[in-house]
């Protein structure tokens, strides 16, 4: 077990490595940060200077040897746009992200499981057409025009919600900052939370539908309900709990997509997370925050798949079996 | 956004109590305030960028202001003039009785402090004081700035020039702007210490800034007391905040969207020139160009040149591109700096058959060049090259249009990589100079750093360079024109137009336009 973790870590520092080598190769093409830095009037010395001084005229490998010794000591630079520490700056930014993708997923996996087992048990009724036909747009419309639009009917029609921004929030001790405890917080979390949660919901209601179809349609399914049990019983003892599974491992490595791709949620609603900060200094080539950005992408993903294969070797006996019958 | 559900009652309650108290009585009034971007840094000498000049002037405050009819207006300084036994010096008179928020009073140090520290190197703002040698406090209210030589003009460098309190700089150990390879945060990014009207209460960067009234300002009480500051980036959030009334003010309105806001009951839009004119240009010196299919250059013949500008049609790119919101001439100058004339800026109608016999003359098959454009720095900057692009195609001229991101598409023009190019050029000194040294003056130490077109022409070089220490007004401008007149037989450019600002606010507010886009809300007024 313990040897299985540490080749495991020993993996993902290569991944991350990897993520930090061809982010930094593609920083070359994104522009010259110096454009956005100073301004019109500055001489064409100064700016030489300048980028003489932040070390972009180094080669490629120098640049990038800096950055790995500075990162391994948790060192992230100065924003070239906002001038702080480019650390603080994330970490400040890291809870609105993260409250947000925790209540989209949290509520995509409740709607999604209730309408999936819904839709498979009355396959032909109204309803479950109309959700069917509801869910393709979620599936094809880009997140930005469903942002977009919802903004326009609860925010500027009926003026019900926030259009943008996270509302009042409140500091918690060890600095996380939640917009939870206030009601203007967490009415201004419903709009985003919908727009980033859609498509995933719809992916989890579709894929429960279908497993769901497939278990009801087995031979156990059938001694249940020739064993006279009722169909509460069969439909959500029986059925449900063997279409969970794979419905849990996919909810779980698509929290690690909606951190990463909440992006553009956060730019339509001026959201003040990491995805935002990421996108602003993507436009003036803020190199420091794009670098700590995809690395830290990088390491939620890397420890997600690292707590699901953790999660097999603990489920799944056979795993173990098989790793232990290789050791011999 | 202190919950709106809450705000909205309140606001009304409190214009309902003060309708019933009295008319003209100062009371309480919070003003939201909405813009594409926040400003990068609170620290008044770092960034030279629009956004945070624009927020830093409700903190801090200069020593004179760019009013919004474009002329000087009297701030921190009550007098300036060039000393009259010499001309190298600028003697400034600064206003008595001025304190910082801190309470510290405003002093000749000050001055002195700030100008060391806006000259610093890692100073934004360097370049506009290049030819300051230092400045001196003759007594607590006046400072001498002795310049390299006679720079009559040079008071005009001063609008954005922030004062800063020479006793809180040291107690914070801010005397210098921030070092980007230095790895700190400096104390100045997110605290601020002015004479401003406007007093820092809290910052979130790129969250919210909240401004509250400053009780000790030495002018008369502003109707705004409170300001809610919120960058929203994207602009259908921008114009929905204003339409759900989340917000009171808009700064930056989508041009798509001007039309449809001044029709919205509740809702004024202001548009008004602003200092900023869009322009192309091209390589008309290289024996050679990079990417045209022919062995010579094609923008070396002034009948090229001519060939374009029949071609461009002015009128069709504002009334379909920009809807109405440009102002299209020929010169790239904005009409209220100096140097401007009415017949620079006349345009003819675009005369597709004698520009096409101009281009077939000279190239029998037409020829085709790559043109660069930005696509996300001007107001819809991209759409304005494929106008031009389908107008070129009809002349003959195949142009490839290369629409990129700013830090992709400047560095083009700074690395002479581009042989045909769209650029849009402010000029914050409202004088020709300023354009002259950086777009037309042929490059080396200190000009031409724009200068794309590789114009370089001595007698227009040493025209130019005069200007810097000209004291007699009359015969400068007299130059000007003349360089004008050189620069516009010689085609340097090809200008659109003059972009215009629009700001939309709610019904009652009124906001004038400022011409460098840097409103006050200080100067906002309320009718009811």
């Amino acid at each position: 077990m313990l040897a299985y973790i540490i080749r495991r870590i020993v993996q993902s520092v290569l991944v991350m490595l990897a993520v930090a080598l061809v982010s930094f190769a593609l920083f070359r093409y994104v522009g010259d940060p110096i454009t956005a830095m100073v301004g019109q009037e500055t001489s064409l010395e100064d700016r030489a200077a300048l980028r003489e001084n932040l070390g972009l005229n180094d080669p490629f490998v120098v640049q990038f040897a800096r950055f790995v010794g500075n990162a391994a000591q948790g060192e992230f630079g100065i924003s070239y746009r906002l001038q702080q520490p480019v650390m603080e700056l994330i970490l400040s930014r890291l809870p609105a992200t993260l409250e947000l993708a925790l209540i989209s997923g949290l509520a995509a996996f409740v709607f999604g499981v209730g309408a999936g087992v819904y839709t498979a048990l009355r396959r032909r009724g109204a309803l479950s057409t109309a959700i069917m036909t509801l869910s393709l747009i979620g599936v094809s419309l880009p997140t930005f025009l469903i942002g977009v639009l919802l903004i326009w009917i609860f925010a500027v029609e009926l003026q019900w919600l926030p259009s943008f921004g996270r509302g009042d929030t409140v500091v918690l001790p060890w600095g996380w900052e939640t917009g939870f405890l206030t009601q203007s917080g967490r009415a201004s979390l419903i709009l985003p939370a919908i727009t980033l949660g859609l498509y995933q919901m719809t992916l989890i209601m579709r894929l429960v539908r279908a497993e769901m179809l497939e278990v009801l349609r087995t031979d156990y399914i059938k001694f249940a309900r020739a064993r006279g049990l009722s169909n509460r019983a069969v439909h959500f003892g029986h059925a449900l709990k063997n279409t969970l599974v794979p419905v849990i491992t996919i909810t779980g490595l698509q929290l690690g997509s909606i951190i990463a791709f909440a992006i553009i949620t956060e730019t339509v609603f001026q959201w003040p997370g990491v995805g935002a900060l990421f996108i602003n200094s993507v436009r003036v080539v803020d190199v420091p925050v794009m670098s700590a950005y995809l690395v830290l992408i990088a390491l939620i993903f890397v420890v997600i798949n690292l707590i699901v294969d953790l999660l097999y070797y603990a489920v799944d006996p056979r795993l173990r079996v098989e790793r232990g019958g290789v050791r011999h | 956004m202190t919950s709106f559900l809450t705000t909205a009652p309140r606001r009304l309650m409190v214009s309902a109590l003060a309708l019933a108290l009295a008319a003209g009585a100062s009371h309480a009034e919070t003003l939201r305030w909405a813009r594409v971007a926040d400003a990068l840094t609170l620290d008044p000498h770092s960034q030279n960028e629009g956004p945070t000049s624009t927020l830093l002037h409700h903190m801090y405050e200069t020593l004179v202001r760019r009013d919004t009819d474009g002329s000087l207006k009297p701030r921190l300084a009550t007098e300036w003039s060039i000393h009259a036994d010499d001309p190298t010096i600028w003697v400034l008179k600064l206003r008595e009785g001025v304190t910082f928020h801190d309470g510290s009073a405003f002093t000749a140090e000050d001055v002195v402090f700030s100008m060391d520290r806006v000259r610093h190197e890692s100073s934004g703002f360097r370049a506009l004081h290049s030819a300051v040698t230092g400045a001196t406090a003759v007594d607590d209210s006046t400072v001498h700035i002795q310049m390299a030589g006679p720079s009559p003009l040079y008071v005009q460098n001063l609008t954005n020039f922030f004062i800063m309190d020479s006793g809180w700089a040291a107690a914070n150990a801010v005397e210098v702007p921030q070092n980007f390879a230095a790895g700190e945060e400096n104390f100045a990014v997110r605290n601020a210490n002015g004479t401003g009207p406007y007093r820092l209460v809290s910052r979130d960067p790129e969250v919210r800034t909240v401004l509250a009234h400053f009780d000790g300002h030495w002018d008369a009480d502003p109707q705004v007391t409170e300001i809610i500051y919120t960058p929203i980036a994207e602009a259908a959030t921008r114009v929905a905040a204003l339409l759900s009334g989340e917000v009171d003010v808009v700064q930056d309105v989508p041009v798509q969207d001007i039309a449809r806001l001044e029709q919205t009951a509740g809702i004024t839009v202001a548009t008004g020139p602003e200092n900023r004119n869009i322009f192309f240009s091209y390589d008309q010196t290289s024996p050679k160009l990079i990417s045209a299919n022919v062995e010579d250059n094609p923008f070396s013949h002034p009948e090229i040149r001519e060939a374009m500008s029949l071609a461009l049609d002015r009128d069709a790119i504002q009334q379909v591109v920009m809807r109405g919101q440009s102002q299209p001439s020929a010169a790239p100058l904005p009409p209220f700096v100096n140097g401007w004339r009415a017949d620079l800026n006349a345009y003819g109608a675009p005369d597709y058959d004698r520009a096409n016999t101009l281009v077939r003359g000279i190239y029998p098959d037409g020829f085709s060049v790559d043109l660069h454009c930005p696509n996300d720095r001007y107001l819809n900057d991209e759409a304005i090259c494929q106008a031009f692009v389908g107008m070129l195609g009809r002349i003959g001229i195949s142009a490839n249009l290369i629409s990129q991101t700013r830090s992709q598409h400047f560095p083009l023009i700074e690395r002479w990589e581009t042989d045909f190019y769209l650029l849009g050029w402010g000029v914050p000194t409202f004088d020709s100079a300023y354009v002259f040294n950086f777009l037309v003056h042929g490059r080396e130490e200190g000009f031409g750093s724009y200068n794309g077109a590789r114009y370089d022409n001595p007698e227009v070089n040493a025209m130019i360079e005069s200007l810097a220490t000209m004291t007699d007004l009359e015969a400068r401008d007299a130059t000007i024109a003349q360089i004008w007149d050189k620069v516009m037989e010689d085609r340097v450019f090809l200008n659109v137009h003059n972009q215009l600002l629009a700001y939309a606010v709610r019904d009652g507010i009124n906001l004038p336009v400022h011409p460098e886009n840097q409103p006050s809300m200080a100067d906002v007024t309320f009718t009811r």
